[in-house]
């Protein structure tokens, strides 16, 4: 009753082939627009917009970013966040030290990280499943220690790079809002190559090595080439978000962001969030920034009562709970949970 | 058939041996243009290895394959030997069942499509081009086998005998110039038989796909195959049509058995 896909006739391969073949669906997509794009920057709040939107956009973008990965394409990475650090790291070089354009910094910086992805995708050729989850995990270890220590990178032991002055073209990149819109735009741009790629011929070339790879090295797919691209372009992400999370967000590039829990929270988003489905990245993404403060906020009630060191613990427990419990739900992740309630609107409510 | 014309693929002699069991001993075999032939034999005869080999999954010992001609190199990957022009369907099937039926089918035409990465992520102009027209070839082959009605349906909610039909699709999709089919009849009732017996048919005769298969039902593999190879324990022990093949001592020794006996 209310989702509605009958009625709607398509007379081209063209119009069958859209990303939002349904009129509702696009009307959902354009009124989410609006809300991101007017309505969120006039009237939310400054620490609405720095401390979760942004966070928010930036790690749906990464997220998505392993989802191609690992739920496209089925190569784990638990070493995520690491290319993160390598994207936050090499914008932050390129712009700050280099003097080239905001936007170019950023985009090389996803070009070098891509660079480095596949470097640490070549084991994947001969390895999958478990064992390549390991030999990533490697890359977690040697990226943060490279970081680290090559003083040329971070500039010392502690690994910190200040977040320079951002201009585009002369327009100073300094308000939440300003940066918002910067991080905001990215992330549309993003999205939408990625849900072009993944619906496209490259899309199911990864999809077909997830699910059978000899059959899909049979029918012609070029596995060692594809699987690399794969983690190219993940990796491609993963810096963009990283970067744009220290130019919007954290104001500087820090390897402690990005550490090796970062890489299993965005691997537990993508899961949470559903694993192969755009949607899902935005739900995980959402999941794991705001659940958190949300609860955090909730439990500021019980300040007096309850000391403060049990209150962080109690925290962490309920967010915990929380992940169980949505795995228990839904094993196939929220995206899933999306489109078990559209099945239900579409009679609801008169069932029969 | 006494003047045969150049086969389109000649395999020469060819050696197998997992462990120490010898899984080809010397298997020759020609398929030329145009036809539908059948391997056939018991069990273990190595008719699987024998596809395997021809589609480069499996390197042979000793041996050698020649292709419109043309002698494959040793090391050849499968993917380039799909690329040669060989497609098949698996025994036990090997959909991708995280997609559509139309994805599935999609796949197959994966080596015709050439825009490159950045114009499928802007997924204007050439690349969208591209996609619309192979959907419209992929369709045809939905037409075909008449799957029309499942066409977005997920890999994985098909019933065992569509899914076959899918995979052959798949296969069909590529266009292949030799098409291997490993047991696409296998576990299904008469009226499935019926069904994939007659697609497999129109797409030799009709389409003019030059087919090889596997089949245990011999009922339908002595009526719509033009020859039949017979392995057993990884020799040839027989080589005919079907007439002459139901009347060799050997065949029925080994494979097919006396009536009563």
């Amino acid at each position: 009753m209310f989702y509605r896909e009958c009625g709607n006739f398509k007379d081209s391969y063209a119009s069958d082939m859209a990303i939002f073949p349904i009129p509702l669906d696009r009307w959902g997509f354009t009124v989410m627009l609006f809300l991101a794009f007017v309505v969120i920057p006039l009237f939310a709040s400054e620490y609405l917009i720095t401390n979760i939107i942004i966070p928010f956009y930036c790690f749906a973008l990464s997220a998505f970013g392993l989802n191609i990965l690992a739920g496209y394409a089925g190569q784990i990475s638990i070493g995520h966040a690491a290319f993160m650090a390598v994207g936050a790291y090499s914008s932050f070089i390129l712009y700050g030290r280099y003097g080239i354009p905001l936007i170019p910094s950023i985009l090389g910086a996803g070009v070098v990280t891509a660079a480095v992805g596949t470097f640490f995708g070549l084991p994947s050729l001969r390895i999958k499943g478990f064992y390549l989850a390991i030999a990533t995990l490697a890359s977690q270890f040697i990226i943060e220690w490279v970081i680290v220590h090559v003083e040329w990178i971070s500039g010392g032991v502690f690994g910190t790079i200040q977040a320079p002055e951002m201009y585009i073209f002369g327009w100073p990149i300094n308000t939440a809002v300003r940066k918002y819109f910067l991080a905001l735009c990215m992330m549309v741009v993003f999205m939408t190559f990625g849900k072009n790629l993944v619906r496209g011929q490259m899309g199911r070339n990864w999809m077909a090595i997830r699910d059978i790879d000899y059959a899909a090295e049979i029918i012609g797919v070029n596995l060692y080439r594809d699987k690399l691209i794969a983690f190219a372009v993940s990796t491609f992400y993963a810096g963009i978000a990283g970067a744009l999370l220290c130019f919007c967000y954290v104001g500087a590039a820090n390897i402690e962001e990005f550490n090796v829990m970062t890489s299993f929270a965005l691997m537990g988003m993508i899961i949470i969030g559903g694993l192969g489905t755009v949607l899902g990245s935005f739900f995980g993404a959402g999941f794991f920034v705001t659940l958190p403060i949300l609860i955090n906020h909730s439990l500021a009630a019980f300040m007096d009562v309850v000391p403060s060191d049990i209150l962080s613990n109690i925290e962490a427990i309920i967010f915990g709970g929380l992940i169980v419990l949505f795995l228990i739900v839904e094993p196939y992740g929220m995206a899933r949970l999306w489109h078990t309630i559209k099945d239900k609107l579409r009679l609801w409510p008169f069932p029969y | 058939m006494n003047e045969k014309p150049e086969p389109l693929l000649r395999a020469e002699d060819i050696h197998i041996s997992f462990g120490g069991l010898k899984a080809l001993d010397g298997v020759s075999l020609e398929i030329y243009p145009g036809e539908l032939m059948a391997i056939i034999g018991p069990n273990g005869a190595g008719k699987t290895t024998m596809l395997n080999i021809l589609n480069g999954f499996y390197k042979p010992d000793k041996g050698r394959i020649i292709f419109e001609g043309k002698e494959r190199p040793r090391h050849m990957k499968p993917n380039h030997v799909a690329a040669q022009g060989i497609a098949r369907t698996f025994q036990n099937l090997a959909l991708f069942t995280g997609m559509s039926v139309l994805g599935n089918i999609m796949i197959g035409r994966t080596m015709m499509m050439h825009s490159n990465l950045f114009s499928q992520a802007l997924y204007w102009r050439f690349s969208q081009k591209e996609e619309i027209e192979h959907r419209e070839a992929v369709e045809k082959i939905i037409d075909f086998l008449q799957i029309e009605n499942i066409r977005k349906t997920p890999a994985s909610m098909l019933p065992y005998g569509l899914r076959k039909r899918v995979e052959l699709a798949r296969a069909l999709a590529s266009e292949p110039k030799l098409l291997l089919l490993d047991e696409p009849m296998a576990g299904m009732n008469l009226e499935e038989k019926e069904d994939i017996a007659r697609f497999v048919l129109d797409a030799n005769e009709e389409l003019g796909y030059t087919i090889a298969l596997i089949e245990h039902d011999m009922g339908v593999v002595m009526d719509i195959c033009d020859r039949i190879v017979v392995l057993d324990f990884g020799k040839k022990i027989a080589e005919g049509t079907p007439e002459e093949i139901k009347a060799n001592p050997e065949v029925i020794r080994a494979y097919l058995g006396t009536a009563g006996g």
